[in-house]
């Protein structure tokens, strides 16, 4: 592009410059630098310099790594083998994709079981009951606490014949209900389900509920005089001002949910053959298995369904909210 | 009083007696298994999954101490508390620097640089962690403490300069005018006027980072084999073992590395569930 009116070595300037975005340089194409202005660019240099080695170089790699065969140790060869790994994966790999599937079905639950038993419990909390202070602080110590810790705990509960959840069934009569819950292959992979949920929904609540005491009161008021009932007050008011919230929930919840893996490491660990496999276990025993390639193939795989799948929903909630 | 306010009074009753009924029993859902988890810490491996809710008659108070020694939970208590607060310490230090700068002092590709930043917090890169690995090993920091602060501090710089320029953003020039007409430079206003206003913001970013540092388990496990240099995470599925453990000990290590936690979290749950929601809903 030829800017008239200036002259030709600033014209070389300028071109250099539209590329410098590129380069490490930052300053090549400004006029005039102030010392002034590196000063200030000191503030944002450490920050930078971490970001650029254990952010942007990560995330190069990744994709640099996953088109080639390599066994993951200093002095072996990589060797270049072009889009092999991701046609291995879309081809023949079985394991993956049903880890994508188990990762989807915990996911599933959570956007419905988690997300509405949160919206219920903020519904009924956003009436202004009293203590209601006290039970939001209750429900958010859950997502708190580490996976790891709450995975443990949980797999004693689980456990068979003698765990908490076995004992109460047979106090309840069930002795027909009773089973190792983590080590059923039926039941392995909805137990972990469970745990992940009760970890998670205090964090939904706590949004919704924030979005719901958003919403100004006086529709509210509005609507009564005109006679609408709690239920078309929810219908017409409360759901509609709430879709943005809904879809930054969902958006988040699947984000979490696909990459679930301390809860997993610390009960099943993808368990009992397989059954409670996800793609984080799956990416990190290809690691063990020497394979850093193919796993970094799968991580690239993961990251681009994950990102459509949030775009989806974002552009599901923009049509929501035009109509 | 006539039937019709009666009949209203008996419906709103019932209403609310059904709400506290519901929110009363996940309330105890969610307190349960943690209550579960500190008894069985007091009992021994043999009677570990005797009773449901009491507290054993014999509490064998001692298991904390042999879990804090013998298991080595002093180490990793104290090699967490390490962890965690080099890492909060420097995620605000750099963190408040950048934003500053970000919201307040002019320099080339300020907007690129920002965006670059925040984008790194909306992109997935589930993969990462490997060639995160495969750096942390070139850089010859594997089994290195190093090795594993660096990447947490990383971690948290981009949530920790979304919030705190934004917070920047809101404030009023005014006393940053009136420091810089008294002759103060640009690191003394941040210093001396930023920092001191910000402080509601930065306790949002160090709670946050403190609780993120104390519960991460995955990279303590791909970087550090050392049992000397663990974090209590690592350190809790080491002592579990592939399939052996004595359960109450494992529970009373456990309801070590809970306590804290708990600590932290009544203390400053104002600013966690302000910061959770802020967090998430400045994003829409």
């Amino acid at each position: 592009m030829w800017i008239p009116g200036i002259g030709f070595k600033k014209q070389a300037i300028l071109k250099v410059g539209r590329l410098a975005i590129f380069l490490p340089l930052p300053f090549v194409y400004r006029e005039k630098v102030s010392m002034s202005s590196l000063w200030n660019f000191l503030f944002i240099l450490p920050a930078l310099l971490l970001f650029l080695v254990f952010g942007v170089y990560p995330f190069y790699k990744v994709f640099q790594l996953s088109l080639m065969e390599w066994e993951g140790l200093k002095g072996l060869p990589m060797t270049f083998v072009g889009f092999r790994n991701f046609w291995e994966i879309f081809t023949s790999d079985k394991m993956w994709w049903i880890s994508m599937l188990h990762a989807g079905w915990i996911t599933f639950l959570a956007l419905t079981l988690q997300n509405g038993v949160a919206l219920i419990l903020a519904l009924m909390c956003a009436r202004d009951i009293r203590g209601g202070h006290v039970y939001r602080v209750i429900f958010y110590i859950p997502p708190v606490l580490s996976g790891i810790v709450i995975g443990l705990v949980w797999s004693l509960i689980y456990s068979y014949p003698d765990g908490v959840l076995n004992t109460i069934l047979v106090k309840l009569g069930l002795e027909s209900w009773t089973r190792p819950w983590l080590g059923d292959p039926k039941t392995a992979l909805n137990a972990v389900a469970f745990v992940h949920m009760w970890k998670g929904f205090g964090w939904g609540f706590v949004i919704l509920l924030a979005g719901l005491q958003n919403i100004p009161q006086q529709i509210y008021e509005a609507a009564k005089v005109d006679g609408a009932n709690a239920w078309q007050r929810f219908i017409y008011i409360t759901v509609p001002m709430m879709i943005p919230v809904f879809v930054l929930v969902a958006i988040l919840t699947i984000l979490g949910t696909m990459q679930i893996y301390d809860i997993i490491a610390a009960t099943t660990n993808g368990g009992p053959t397989g059954h409670t496999e996800v793609p984080v276990t799956q990416i990190l025993s290809w690691m063990g298995r020497r394979r850093f390639g193919y796993a970094a193939a799968e991580g690239v795989v993961f990251g681009i369904i994950l990102l459509l799948s949030a775009r989806v929903l974002f552009m599901v909630s923009r049509k929501l909210r035009q109509d | 009083m006539t039937w019709t306010s009666l009949y209203y009074r008996a419906q709103r009753f019932l209403d609310y007696t059904f709400t506290y009924f519901v929110l009363t029993f996940v309330a105890i859902l969610c307190l349960y298994p943690l209550w579960w988890m500190f008894i069985t810490g007091l009992k021994t491996d043999e009677t570990a999954f005797i009773g449901l809710g009491a507290i054993p008659p014999h509490p064998h108070w001692e298991n904390f101490y042999i879990a804090w020694t013998k298991g080595h939970f002093g180490m990793y208590f104290f090699n967490s508390v390490f962890y965690t607060v080099v890492v909060v310490f420097f995620v605000v230090l750099f963190s408040s620097l950048a934003a500053y700068a970000f919201a307040r002092l002019e320099f080339p590709y300020r907007r690129f640089f920002y965006t670059l930043l925040i984008a790194s917090m909306m992109i997935p890169v589930p993969g990462a962690f490997i060639a995160l690995y495969v750096l942390i090993d070139k850089l010859g920091l594997i089994n290195t403490r190093l090795g594993y602060i660096l990447p947490l501090i990383n971690a948290g710089l981009p949530f920790g300069i979304f919030l705190l320029k934004t917070f920047f953003d809101k404030l009023p020039r005014d006393l940053e005018d009136a420091a810089r007409i008294d002759g103060c430079s640009r690191l003394g206003i941040w210093w001396h006027v930023a920092l001191p206003l910000a402080r509601p913001a930065l306790a949002v970013v160090i709670i946050f980072n403190t609780l993120n540092v104390w519960n991460e388990y995955l990279l303590a496990m791909l970087i550090l084999q050392d049992k000397a240099k663990m974090p209590l995470m690592r350190g809790l599925m080491v002592f579990r073992g592939p399939h052996s453990a004595d359960y109450a000990l494992l529970m009373a290590a456990t309801t070590i590395t809970v306590i804290p936690v708990i600590l932290v979290y009544i203390l400053m749950q104002r600013h966690i569930i302000k910061g959770v929601t802020e967090g998430a809903l400045t994003g829409i």
